[in-house]
């Protein structure tokens, strides 16, 4: 599943996934007519419109064996989410609810469902992990994205001193509330910078696309990016 | 907060506390050691994850029954000879205590830290009636000072550093005190010590009033808790009626997570069980006591979207560790209550309509749920209410465009698609080095600050028919 960040903004992050998979002897599909999963409308409170956009991506991935997000708040929206905006459709209730527990993250389909915690990459470098709110309290997941990232031999894992802390994005929170959002944004990447590391890695591209955003309007050397592209560094932008 | 400062908007109320400095500097510094006390005592405390589910259970199973939990308390209460008043209303309650003051002749009622009073705006109207409230709570009696309101739940004057303490109490107290906080509080005890015992009346809050014995708690650190329970000849406490629980053993399960979540406390160095008015032979204690169990909104929770906020201990540790309360502090929100719980009460207190922009003070990072004692699913509920705001056509007219239009293309893969070709050709002008910068419009909010990526020249859908064929 490619949302609707992954398909405008960061295609080389869905692209350096697939490669990934693919290379750990996956069959990857990518089902045409993919958009949003719908949280942006959700978190705002439009939840018969969020319900719409949940029907057609449960509908979507029906035939799916599995189906893999490059981003913790999207898999968490179609976790979580989905099956309590669908509960009432007797057609989508239980499809809802398939997809909810075939639906992973990358890092937690790595290594929960591949079994994978090491794999063979070039990339080389220090980097640091920022905890997304949504994949640690939602999916309460913080181990695997940093197991991953210790796996990759040339890759120096640096603890970001408040990583659990959020990077202030929060979806239509960054632009209904763009100077507290910034404010926040801007503890965040004064303690990445703090480290010393040469990348900031994380799992959700809402992060990536604030926190990226923030360094580079800052001049900073330090640059954003997925998990996937730390494990797949062909497709690094 | 006044309704002249209420009329200014959110965003911009939130934009004056960013530019204050001495407000940034003591938020940093008060949050930043409430989240590493509080991390460090649950570390210490295996049992404390269970005792959160258990006082979470206990708070729902109270609540189920919480008719015939007050109607306990309250006969239990009046047969040690204390009286209760059920106030349906703020307005209410307010009036009970100033009938009691006129009746029983109080010119002076001295009161600890109380978020039910400050709800209620008790101390402007005891003034109005010629009742001089004095604040007992060394942070409390600091903001009385400043003529300023609570800016947290458990630590009123968060948003001072020492150094202006220090210049108040100099210009207030007279003399010239220097920003220590041990000199300080020298200073607030000798002034406050005469206040007890001049005064006609005791004002408290209550953490807690155990149905089963009567007992009213009062969780303190300064000791003042106890003074204003004691000394007065008549103590009345002012409680929200969802504060009850059954027994002292549901008390017990509480005060073991209750100053830990707060403060990083094993416990607060007083807990004050008030059980009654002075007994025949007992030789301390208040002539009349009175409870007064407040409703203001909350009762029509117990089947509404805001249930759960009803279980909150009022701890504080929700306001601590988000990251919208730590930037802004409390004053900003505009109401009684700050930070993320904050938003839930004031819509139970002032309805929805008076949160529709606090509802999006929320990145919704789920970090006020996770330290919650109780475990109230804060984020959920401000999404709920999002969504009141948005059945009831009160948001603005322009998000709800926007977001329609946004919906639309969700649905439509070919909408998507255009939308992502228009905003190829629309961004061209605003590409500086492979970033999107100075975007009009509603794209500005964004990138006054921030870089925004700019639109693939190749969308993931357009890359994969190239993979489709490796």
């Amino acid at each position: 599943m490619i949302t609707c960040l992954g398909e405008m903004f960061f295609p080389e992050v869905g692209v350096a996934m697939v490669k990934l998979l693919r290379r750990l002897g996956v069959t990857v599909d990518f089902p045409p007519g993919q958009t949003c999963c719908g949280m942006p409308l959700f978190n705002s409170g439009y939840h018969r419109d969020a319900a719409l956009v949940a029907a057609r991506t449960v509908e979507l991935f029906a035939e799916a064996e599995h189906v893999v997000v490059p981003s913790g708040s999207c898999a968490w929206m179609v976790k979580t989410e989905y099956p309590g905006l669908l509960k009432d459709d007797p057609a989508l209730k239980a499809p809802a609810e398939a997809l909810a527990r075939k639906t992973h993250e990358l890092s937690q389909f790595l290594v929960k469902v591949l079994g994978v915690t090491t794999v063979a990459s070039p990339f080389h470098g220090r980097v640091t992990y920022h905890d997304s709110c949504h994949l640690l309290r939602g999916l309460g997941e913080s181990r695997h994205p940093r197991t991953l990232l210790q796996g990759v031999p040339g890759c120096e894992l640096v603890e970001l001193p408040g990583s659990d802390e959020c990077c202030g994005f929060g979806g239509s929170f960054s632009v209904r509330l763009p100077e507290v959002s910034t404010a926040v944004l801007g503890k965040k990447l004064a303690n990445v910078e703090s480290t010393g590391a040469d990348c900031l890695v994380a799992c959700d591209a809402g992060c990536l696309m604030q926190m990226g955003g923030g360094l580079t309007r800052r001049g900073s050397r330090v640059r954003a990016l997925h998990l996937a592209q730390v494990l797949e560094p062909g497709e690094s932008a | 907060m006044s309704d002249t400062q209420l009329r200014t908007p959110f965003p911009q109320r939130a934009h004056v506390a960013l530019g204050d400095a001495h407000l940034q500097e003591a938020l940093t510094i008060a949050t930043t050691k409430f989240i590493g006390l509080r991390k460090e005592s649950f570390a210490g405390y295996p049992a404390g994850e269970a005792l959160r589910d258990r006082a979470r259970a206990i708070k729902e199973a109270t609540l189920q029954r919480l008719d015939q939990h007050l109607e306990r308390l309250a006969d239990n209460i009046e047969r040690l000879g204390g009286h209760v008043h059920w106030a349906a209303t703020g307005h209410e309650a307010r009036d009970i205590i100033l009938r009691l003051c006129r009746d029983r002749g109080v010119r002076m009622a001295v009161k600890s830290k109380s978020m039910a009073t400050e709800e209620i705006d008790l101390n402007e109207a005891l003034e109005a009636a010629g009742v001089k409230p004095v604040e007992t709570d060394l942070g409390e009696y600091i903001i009385q000072l400043a003529h300023e309101k609570p800016s947290h739940i458990i630590a009123p004057a968060i948003h001072k550093t020492k150094g202006q303490v220090a210049d108040l109490f100099s210009k207030e107290l007279g003399g010239r005190f220097e920003a220590d906080p041990e000199v300080l509080t020298a200073v607030a005890r000798k002034e406050l010590r005469q206040k007890f015992l001049e005064a006609d009346m005791g004002i408290t809050g209550a953490n807690f009033a155990v149905a089963e014995t009567g007992t009213i708690v009062l969780v303190t650190n300064e000791g003042n808790g106890r003074m204003v329970t004691s000394l007065p000849r008549i103590h009345v406490a002012v409680m929200g009626m969802e504060k009850v629980i059954p027994t002292m053993t549901d008390l017990m399960v509480f005060l073991s997570i209750l100053a830990r979540s707060a403060t990083g406390q094993k416990l607060s160095s007083y807990t004050t069980l008030v059980r009654g008015p002075r007994q025949p032979g007992e030789v301390e204690g208040p002539e009349e006591l009175h409870l007064i169990l407040m409703d203001n909104g909350r009762m029509r929770q117990i089947a509404g979207t805001l249930r759960e906020a009803l279980y909150c201990l009022r701890c504080g540790a929700c306001l601590n560790v988000c990251p919208v309360y730590r930037q802004i502090g409390g004053h900003a929100y505009g109401y009684t209550y700050p930070g993320p719980i904050g938003i839930l009460l004031t819509a139970m207190l002032e309805g929805t309509g008076a949160v529709k922009d606090l509802a999006h003070a929320s990145s919704l990072c789920g970090a006020c749920k996770d330290v919650c004692p109780v475990r109230i699913d804060i984020p959920r509920m401000l999404v709920e209410l999002r969504e009141h705001v948005d059945r009831e056509k009160i948001a603005p007219w322009g998000e709800r465009v926007l977001f329609g239009l946004a919906r639309r293309a969700m649905t439509s893969p070919a909408l998507f698609g255009l939308g992502a070709r228009l905003g190829r050709l629309a961004q061209r002008p605003f590409v500086r080095d492979g970033r999107l910068r100075g975007l009009p419009l509603f794209f500005g909010q964004w990138t006054r600050t921030r870089d925004l990526p700019p639109v693939a020249a190749r969308t993931f859908s357009e890359r994969w028919k190239d993979l489709e064929r490796p």
